[in-house]
């Protein structure tokens, strides 16, 4: 079976599928594996009970998620040389390696030690148990620095030579890909953002419970952990994409020119608020722009030059010959404020609950709770919120649990699809990267057999979810207090049941 | 010996890796229909790989993650090229996966009953794959000058790849068993044994058969070393289990799995995807790998990362030393 398609165009669908999905699961496995091991820190220092009460609720939802971050990642593993084989022959002595790296160093040290927290607890001492969700979250942290390496050499080829006998990219200075500007400030930007997500599941969740007046205590934490999360990775996430962005207008300024549908080149030159153009003839019809913005985010200062969309297809041109290198300009343009909207509708959330929930700065002490009561949301001096807008704050924050996700999805297909025509810029066009021997029949079956089945199991795990959140953090039992004091376990009752089982 | 051949034994060390532990949870997904009797049972048997069973599928991630590093050609001929079985695995990894994290999370009876049966396929279809694979792989498929897979789906299932097939349900089916029988007490633990023992002499007939039928057809010396040490571990596996030596069972029946990988790949070298076409399109370790630098670098972290790996892993294995029973199976959550 032949459709009338770009043979890349079904591959590309299937990657863009694939990969936004998998990495729903990965920015909150990220940051709720730290967020989780912070707060059994917490109990294994103070044995305050509402510690260990959260770290099992955040635990048990860590761990729904987890279990489809795993199985969807070993799709990522394999689909390169699925669907992308003349990539992978192309970049496999390059590109391959950190992928490796990411095997061996990073999948091994999550997956086995987050077998050892699950089955663990009555079969470890605590702090033993603590450095195993420690040793998860590490695992987590450095698997997203491998991957983000390899993706960064897409995104600007480094440590490379040509070898034209065997028609491949080689590498020649590891160290440079791990360590270009490229990838150090694509990992700042996306650890930020991936705790940003956390901080917002976490004040959403909690926000829900504390509207109803539910499991306070823990909820409490809970919350002022989460703001403080959403604030702190928020301000750090618009650091970091400032940063990026600075990067990008150096390694590539027709994805930074279509992110601002900016078609011909300016200085000063301003930032577009709302645009709508005509992409064929290449001009805005309407645009509503600040100015001078634009060089400040590519450049520091209010006045220097910025390149165009055709200023730099046309020099591309000159560089790599006739062809249209201009990305898909509408969704680059719209992925590109869709993601700092939403990540920031976040952080302005973060911001005013902090502030509303404010303990001992500025706040009288008349207004102030007591641990086991819903914090009062004060916004002026000396006067509770009226019911109204109290409600209304919770509604926004149980919301807000979706923004970054939605953030962070329309990120990575802005910087993705924004270096299209190439999937390594400069140096390999996607066209050249798929599977010849792979009919699009066989693409369209895998690709419909993934997303039925990626749909199905959303709605299983969002249900499994949503139960969990309504259930509540646990009791804790006798034997949740008395942890095991040798490894293995104490022998005490040896028919005993196991803390936990499948 | 040059650094490709220290990643063609390399590759071969995930993937006896992989198929000895992952061989195992494998065999007892498919146990969860043979032995068991209820779903206490049931669950005594999935909490047996409970704690391991995710680190064990690290080592197929590190086959391919290395593989695509070391062998990048060996790495998009065999993907693009075994491309519908591949996807077959990869939905039944996913779902393998799923379905040991949220059996339990729900009560009700066809939620549970449901994942159950997953349990049981999608551990019985990578089992019978991957033998199908390697068998093919060993066989040599249809591979053009371009080192391109032209041969369609049905190519792959040829009478010595299923028999392929077989060989990998059956072992991984045994080495379970006896891996049960390690892992539990009472009376599943002797009725593990037992179905071990029927398990055990089946694997070994089916093994003979296939592993003289590569011995003939692409053999040699060190080869048929290889061949023995399988077939003389999996009697002595058979042996030991009926004497109720579980641990030395399950010890011979990993030494088996060792061997027939280790034969699977001593046939093929020095190729590692041998072309049916021409041998002059034979995917070779000089022509499929990568270059020396980064073969070195790779050496490197393989050097140092996977003692580690056996380290803390064997650790997991120590902490969770205990046989469990059905009493030791909470209720419910």
């Amino acid at each position: 079976m032949d459709l009338a398609l770009a043979p890349e165009t079904l591959a590309r669908w299937q990657f863009g599928i694939t990969t936004v999905y998998h990495f729903l699961f990965v920015p909150l496995t990220i940051s709720l594996a730290a967020l989780t091991a912070g707060l059994e820190t917490a109990w294994v220092r103070t044995g305050k009970e509402k510690y260990l009460r959260a770290t099992k609720f955040w635990g048990k939802l860590f761990l729904i998620n987890i279990a489809m971050g795993v199985v969807t990642g070993i799709v990522q593993e394999f689909q390169f040389g699925m669907n992308w084989s003349d990539y992978s022959r192309f970049v496999g002595d390059v590109f391959g390696a950190p992928l490796a790296f990411e095997a061996l160093i990073a999948f091994f040290f999550e997956s086995t030690f987050i077998g050892l927290w699950i089955f663990g607890w009555d079969k470890l001492p605590k702090k033993i148990h603590l450095a195993c969700i420690w040793m998860v979250s590490i695992g987590t942290i450095l698997s997203a620095y491998f991957i983000l390496a390899a993706n960064s050499w897409m995104q600007h080829p480094v440590g490379y030579r040509i070898n034209e006998e065997r028609g491949r990219a080689e590498l020649t200075d590891f160290w440079h890909v791990l360590t270009q500007n490229t990838a150090l400030t694509q990992f700042f930007h996306t650890m930020t953002a991936a705790f940003l997500v956390g901080g917002a599941f976490m004040v959403g969740i909690a926000a829900f419970h504390l509207a109803r007046k539910k499991h306070i205590p823990v909820m409490r934490t809970s919350l002022r952990l989460g703001l403080i999360t959403v604030v702190v990775a928020g301000l750090l996430t618009a650091v970091s994409g400032d940063l990026l962005g600075k990067v990008m207008f150096k390694q590539q300024p027709m994805k930074m020119a279509a992110a601002e549908a900016l078609w011909d080149g300016e200085a000063p030159a301003p930032f577009s608020v709302f645009a709508y153009g005509d992409v064929e003839k290449g001009h805005n019809k309407v645009a509503i722009e600040i100015p001078g913005l634009l060089s400040f985010l590519a450049n520091d200062d209010f006045e220097s030059y910025v390149p165009g969309i055709n200023d730099v297809n046309k020099s591309e041109q000159e560089r790599f010959g006739p062809g249209d290198y201009r990305p898909n300009i509408p969704v680059t343009y719209w992925g590109f404020r869709w993601m700092i909207g939403f990540g920031m509708a976040s952080l302005a959330i973060g911001l005013i609950g902090l502030w509303l929930t404010r303990k001992k700065f500025l706040l009288p002490p008349g207004l102030r709770t007591g641990e086991d009561e819903v914090p009062n949301l004060v916004l002026f001096r000396n006067k509770v919120l009226n019911p109204r807008l109290t409600k209304w704050y919770w509604i926004f924050a149980l919301w807000t649990m979706g923004f970054p996700l939605i953030a962070s999805s329309w990120g990575w297909i802005f910087t993705e699809m924004g270096r299209q025509p190439w999937v390594v810029y400069g140096v390999l066009r996607t066209r050249d990267a798929v599977s010849p021997s792979v009919s699009q029949g066989e693409v369209l079956t895998s690709m419909i057999v993934f997303t039925l089945l990626y749909a199905v199991l959303a709605v299983i795990e969002v249900k499994l979810l949503v139960k969990y959140v309504k259930a509540g953090p646990p009791e804790l039992t006798e034997a949740d207090l008395n942890p095991p004091t040798k490894i293995g376990g104490d022998d005490r009752d040896a028919d005993r049941p196991m803390a936990f089982s499948y | 010996m040059e650094l490709h051949d220290v990643w063609f034994v390399l590759i071969a060390v995930l993937w006896i890796g992989y198929f000895f532990l992952e061989g195992f949870d494998f065999g007892v997904g498919v146990l969860t229909k043979l032995l068991a009797r209820d779903r206490a049972e049931r669950r005594v048997l999935i909490n047996t790989i409970g704690p391991v069973w995710d680190g064990n599928e690290v080592w197929l991630l590190s086959a391919g993650g290395a593989t695509f590093a070391a062998f990048p050609e060996w790495y998009a001929t065999l993907f693009s090229g075994f491309y519908l079985p591949l996807l077959l695995i990869l939905v039944c990894l996913i779902v393998r996966g799923v379905a040991f994290e949220y059996r339990h999370k729900r009560e009700e009876e066809r939620w549970q009953t449901n994942w159950e049966h997953a349990i049981f396929w999608t551990s019985l279809v990578p089992a019978v794959m991957w033998g199908v694979a390697f068998g093919n792989i060993v066989r040599g498929v249809k591979i053009d000058g371009q080192k391109e897979y032209v041969g369609n789906l049905f190519d792959l299932l040829n009478p010595y790849a299923i028999l392929g097939g077989l060989v990998t349900l059956t072992l991984f089916t045994f080495h379970g068993a006896v891996f049960a029988a390690l892992k539990t007490v009472g009376d599943m633990r002797m009725r593990a044994r037992a179905l071990a023992l029927t398990l055990g002499l089946i694997t070994a007939a089916l093994d003979l058969g296939f592993l003289t039928w590569t011995q003939l057809s692409h053999g040699d010396g060190s080869s048929l070393v290889a061949m023995i040490v399988a077939v003389v571990a999996l009697v002595g596996a058979v042996v030991a289990i009926k004497a109720g030596r579980e641990g030395w069972s399950f010890a011979l029946s990993g030494v088996a799995i060792t061997a027939v990988v280790a034969m699977l790949f001593l046939t093929l070298f020095p190729n590692v995807m041998p072309s049916s076409l021409n041998e002059e399109w034979n995917l070779t370790v000089t022509n499929a790998s990568s270059s020396p630098y980064t073969l070195k670098i790779m050496t490197w972290c393989a050097g140092v990362a996977t003692p580690l790996v056996l380290l803390y892993q064997s650790w997991t294995y120590w902490v969770f030393r205990k046989r469990i029973g059905t009493q030791h199976i909470a209720d419910a959550h």
